[in-house]
């Protein structure tokens, strides 16, 4: 762990001071997005998303419960995340470390806060019986930017989700309501370069990130800073700029993959 | 009470899903999905989608648990989340650690351990999409990811189970059969020898119907040895003609 990055970490500043990146990409760009909705069974919607290596799946569980007592008329989101030893060497097995907890969160908010669920319409009984949606995330293979594979995936899995009314005796099946989307997009910055999607070799030495989600008339909808690296105004903005681009094209994907 | 309310054989001797009692369900095996993984296998049995990865051998830590003549070998079995009908809580619950520990047992049976004293081998089944068998279709794909990622093996280990529904011994019980029937039989083999390398059993059977779903279970894993085989070859076929070595 001290090593081998220090070395790789000379290699990838020489890299980009060149204007290259490891993988041939522009600093820019993103690696190839794929997006394989409903593909589990049991689960009410899910979704694989393929960003490069890295590989995230997201189910949709649903029950029925009660709503909690300041909101008794809204359904309730609980988003959960495993980052399972399958998918990293480095991943560990028990309970939900720091890492799993926050991509977790970050992608609760960005569902919770952009009110893509139609929450209000999940009451059964106000007070008493809301339908409870469960978004786990399963990690399945880790070559970075799992905050953008898992967003991804867990919009796309809340696309193809219906929810279980038969089997609760509460009617036909129907779709989720859904409002439109924001789309995150993650840039990191090392040896004051800032690089779109980074793959793990450039998260392993990253500074800092910026997520930015942006909605579909390319206004901010949310924001997130991380590591104890900085950003200068500019570059805020560079990437802010590159992440509306670059959201277009990954809803035009989502939109693809869930035949909307 | 269901079991009586249910046929589970109609009067053609077809099973719900129209099998007949000696046949399997669809199965597609895949080696080599993972990018991270040093060996990983996708494989798709009936409705189970099950994911491998193995990492390893590596230094098992903390040092105390290192075997000074050998390797350890640590299946961890784990259902997402949203791979059942009512969600499962994540993490281990004492079910998938029994099916950890007695996949772990079978696999150690044919790796030789004793070439990699005090490292483990780590094989991580994520099952994704659970229907009826999932320790055999689990350890079935633990085997080919152990091959992919070139661990030495006496040989590639197969598992399959045979039971007992309407009072008649079938191949590879469903979902449905597996919780209205009467019996049922997983059973894991190294396929060269015959070797049973695991094996379980719950319901009731006669010692006759016993001796007959053991050979069924055993016929099972034999026709999906030739399955994981195939599977390793398309991977490695691939590679050498295409020239595309990673």
């Amino acid at each position: 762990m001290t090593i081998i990055p220090s070395i790789k970490r000379d290699y990838l500043c020489r890299l980009a001071e060149q204007g290259k990146r490891i993988d041939g990409r522009k600093f820019d760009e993103y690696r190839k997005i794929e997006i394989k909705p409903n593909i589990i069974s049991k689960a009410e919607g899910s979704a694989l998303v393929k960003i490069g290596n890295t590989q995230v799946l997201t189910g949709i569980k649903m029950d029925v419960g009660e709503p909690y007592p300041d909101s008794p008329e809204t359904g309730v989101l609980t988003t959960g995340a495993e980052l399972v030893p399958l998918a990293s060497p480095d991943f560990e097995a028990g309970p939900p470390q720091e890492d799993a907890i926050e991509l977790a969160r970050v992608v609760d908010r960005g569902v919770r806060e952009s009110e893509v669920i139609e929450l209000e319409k999940l009451c059964i009984e106000p007070g008493e019986k809301v339908w409870i949606i469960f978004v786990d995330i399963h990690v399945l293979d880790y070559d970075g930017n799992l905050f953008d594979a898992a967003s991804l995936a867990s919009l796309a899995a809340l696309f193809t989700t219906k929810v279980p009314a038969k089997r609760f005796d509460l009617g036909e099946d129907f779709p989720l309501p859904l409002r439109e989307p924001p789309v995150s997009c993650t840039s990191v910055k090392f040896n004051n370069v800032v690089v779109a999607d980074p793959c793990l070799d450039e998260e392993e030495i990253a500074e800092a990130r910026l997520t930015v989600a942006t909605d579909k008339n390319g206004d901010i909808r949310a924001m997130q800073k991380g590591l104890s690296g900085s950003f200068t105004k500019d570059e805020i903005k560079k990437v802010i700029k590159a992440s509306i681009n670059n959201g277009k094209e990954i809803r035009k994907i989502l939109y693809k993959s869930i035949g909307k | 009470m269901k079991s009586e309310e249910i046929k589970l054989i109609d009067s053609n001797g077809k099973r719900l899903d129209g099998r007949g009692p000696l046949d399997l369900r669809k199965i597609k095996i895949e080696a080599g999905v993972l990018h991270r993984a040093d060996g990983s296998c996708y494989l798709e049995w009936g409705g189970n989608k099950i994911l491998v990865a193995v990492y390893g051998p590596r230094e098992a830590i903390p040092k105390h648990i290192q075997d000074q003549v050998k390797a350890l070998v640590n299946a961890r079995y784990n259902m997402a989340s949203f791979s059942v009908e009512d969600r499962k809580r994540p993490g281990p619950d004492r079910r998938s650690r029994e099916i950890s520990k007695v996949i772990s047992e079978a696999l150690e049976r044919v790796i030789l351990t004793e070439q990699f004293p005090r490292t483990t081998i780590d094989v991580n089944i994520e099952v994704l999409d659970a229907e009826a068998g999932t320790r055999c279709a689990g350890l079935t794909a633990a085997g080919v990811a152990l091959a992919d990622a070139g661990i030495p093996m006496t040989d590639i280990p197969v598992a399959c189970a045979a039971g007992k529904i309407d009072g008649q011994v079938v191949l590879d019980l469903g979902k449905e059969e597996d919780n209205y029937g009467d019996a049922d039989l997983p059973v894991a083999i190294a396929p060269r020898t015959d070797e049973i390398i695991l094996l379980q059993m719950d319901g009731h059977l006669t010692i006759e119907e016993f001796d007959k779903a053991l050979d069924l279970a055993i016929k099972g894993c034999h026709i999906i040895s030739k399955l994981q085989r195939k599977a390793l070859l398309d991977r490695y076929q691939s590679l050498i003609e295409g020239g595309d070595i990673e």
